[in-house]
């Protein structure tokens, strides 16, 4: 059985656009993990830039070897291990929402979020390009899953992640606070905290919820991180709307036991699933294609008829005479034009 | 009182509101606000949430009566300042606007109005830089989808905490945080004229369009089904063409657009951008 051990959340405030400050609320977190015996800390969503981003998402991006990456990479040894969340930039110039576990001085894996939503209030996708991998990985935390916030209200991703063995799935998270109306908690908070709660206890598994704090332009972060553990309990839940730093045991033993209890995971049948979905994409792959092929038909049995032309106007005197002048001299133009790409036609056979 | 309309827990508004002030404040380098205190309940409402922000010695209120305007008014303002502890100051706007208009006498209510406002808002953003503190905006989401305020006057501010609460979940906070129930209760004013009231120059009163205004921003419901809801279509009609009419008061100016990079359209930052 993989071994037991701690994680930790930071729910930290970062400072929009500003890297070197938010490298040291990271340090400042790591180092107090370290001291109360974290093994694994997690931070939320682009925690280490700020999330409403806009056109700063190419500034405050970070390449492989970027120096904020080696001090990263650096932070890993001297303190613990971490998910950090920041935007990545790729050799072929382009930029990811993406959560990073690095451990050991290296960067052990990266999720690239797949979902980043773009209604409402968000944007992402006008800045930021979409993640296409979904899968668990293994380590030293036993097999794991990093899911970024909006990939975790697809419930597909989840899934994905239980299929590929995932015993933890991490969620870091930059939910801001949306519809508070009678409630103690915004209604997406509330939302958040029920589907946690499912995921743990539909595949058994431990989830990690990582969310931040703080205000960007008016818009507020509800914090509220937490562990399930894949019964279903609470095991730790920070603060709202503050900062705060919580922990909790992740030891396989539990997830074992209510495997054993509700064996959904073993019973779950991929061939199943793949022939539906596979179906179902046909399905939709067909429609295109009827589609297609019923527009192609129109097309042919009714070619489109040149637009019948424009009466010259009765009155052309009403034209003024410097636009008479100009269209004479469009005519001219186009006139020339033909003649010319006649030319060049009859040098091209 | 009676429920509110729209849902609202109070505790957990306040919470969010009071956070939201000591953040964006901070932020930017500042600890103290300044802002219009009119004895309504909307600016009395911020004022209570400021001072629990900041601490009542950060936040500054001014009064800035014309000479008609009530003297229930300047009152009602006082007990907020005696109630949270906040400063106050009182700086008459009667002889500046009187001395304009002096230049155009048949100058319309509505315009003199209008004046009043801007000349509040230029008092506010100077005492803003003589105290190193932003201005704190007190309008309200009915009255800015209305567009029931003067632009560059009172819809002036640096940050508003109460810009997303109705007119009736302003009214049911303003009491669960402890502004005066006379405040509260009474009929709401611009106090730009006497004997003004907003449900009178509305034509409707706020229960009714916050109720209807609700259900078609925050819960987009369709005016078909606001209609089947009970809403008289003509009613609708008219809610509706005064939120589109008054857009333009709540956009920046629009900028012809000649280069690659316009701000605003493809120069976009957070305004947080330079904290």
């Amino acid at each position: 059985m993989a071994k037991a051990f701690t994680l930790g959340v930071a729910q930290i405030g970062p400072r929009l656009g500003d890297v070197e400050a938010n490298l040291a609320l990271y340090e400042r977190s790591l180092r107090e993990a370290k001291a109360q015996g974290i093994d694994l800390l997690v931070f939320p969503e682009l925690s280490l830039t700020g999330y409403f981003l806009k056109d700063m998402v190419s500034t405050v991006a970070l390449a492989a070897d970027a120096p904020a990456m080696a001090r990263l990479r650096a932070l890993s040894r001297e303190t613990v291990a971490f998910v950090a969340g920041l935007v990545e930039e790729t050799p072929e110039y382009r930029f990811y929402n993406s959560a990073m576990l690095i451990d050991g001085g290296e960067v052990r894996h990266v999720h690239r979020k797949v979902y980043p939503p773009t209604y409402g209030l968000f944007d992402e996708l006008r800045y930021l390009a979409r993640g296409v991998r979904l899968e668990a990985f293994d380590g030293r935390f036993g097999r794991m899953a990093l899911l970024l916030c909006e990939d975790m209200w697809h419930p597909s991703s989840a899934y994905i992640a239980a299929m590929d063995g995932a015993l933890t799935v991490v969620v870091p998270s930059a939910s801001p606070i949306q519809g508070l109306t009678a409630g103690e908690l915004p209604e997406n908070a509330d939302y958040w905290q029920r589907l946690n709660r499912v995921t743990a206890e539909t595949y058994g598994m431990f989830v990690a919820y990582a969310n931040r704090v703080g205000f960007e332009d008016g818009i507020g972060f509800w914090g509220g991180s937490e562990i399930i553990a894949p019964d279903g309990a609470v095991l730790a839940r920070a603060r709202y709307y503050e900062a705060d730093l919580i922990a909790a045991a992740i030891d396989p033993a539990a997830a074992r036991r209510k495997r054993i209890s509700a064996p959904m995971i073993r019973d779950e049948n991929l061939d199943v699933t793949i022939n539906e979905l596979t179906r179902i994409r046909g399905r939709e792959l067909a429609g295109v294609v009827k589609d297609l092929r019923r527009r192609t038909l129109a097309a042919l049995a009714a070619p489109e008829k040149p637009a019948a032309r424009a009466k010259a106007p009765r009155r052309p005197d009403k034209v003024p005479r410097h636009s008479r002048k100009l269209a004479a001299g469009a005519r001219k133009a186009a006139k020339g034009a033909r003649a010319g790409a006649k030319a060049k036609a009859a040098r091209r056979r | 009182m009676t429920a509110p309309d729209i849902p609202l827990n109070a505790a957990a508004f306040r919470r969010v509101l009071v956070a939201f002030i000591a953040d964006e404040v901070r932020k930017v380098g500042s600890a103290r606000v300044v802002l219009g205190l009119s004895g309504g309940v909307d600016s009395s409402l911020a004022a209570f949430l400021a001072a629990e922000a900041l601490g009542p010695a950060n936040v500054l209120g001014i009064r800035m009566p014309y000479r008609t305007s009530s003297p229930e008014s300047l009152a009602h303002a006082a007990e907020v300042a005696a109630a949270t502890g906040i400063a106050t100051l009182t700086i008459a706007i009667t002889d500046q606007i009187d001395a304009y208009f002096a230049g155009f006498p048949d100058a319309s209510p509505h315009r003199r109005g209008n004046k009043m406002a801007r000349e509040r808002m230029t008092i506010l953003y100077d005492h803003s830089a003589r105290w190193e503190a932003l201005v704190l905006g007190t309008s309200n989401k009915t009255e800015l989808l209305l567009g029931y305020g003067t632009l560059h006057g009172d819809m002036a501010s640096a940050l508003n905490p109460i810009g997303d609460l109705y007119k009736t979940q302003i009214w049911a906070l303003a009491e669960a945080v402890g502004v005066p129930a006379a405040i509260v209760a009474k009929e709401p004013s611009a106090d730009l004229w006497e004997g003004q009231t907003d449900e009178r120059e509305l034509g409707f009163g706020y229960r009714e369009v916050d109720r209807l205004l609700y259900l078609m921003v925050d819960e987009r419901w369709s005016r078909d089904e606001v209609e089947a809801a009970g809403f008289a279509p003509a009613f609708v009609e008219r809610v509706q063409r005064i939120v589109q009419r008054s857009q333009f008061k709540r956009r920046l100016p629009i900028i012809a657009k000649v280069s690659t990079r316009t701000i605003d359209r493809d120069f976009r930052y957070a305004r947080d951008w330079g904290c």
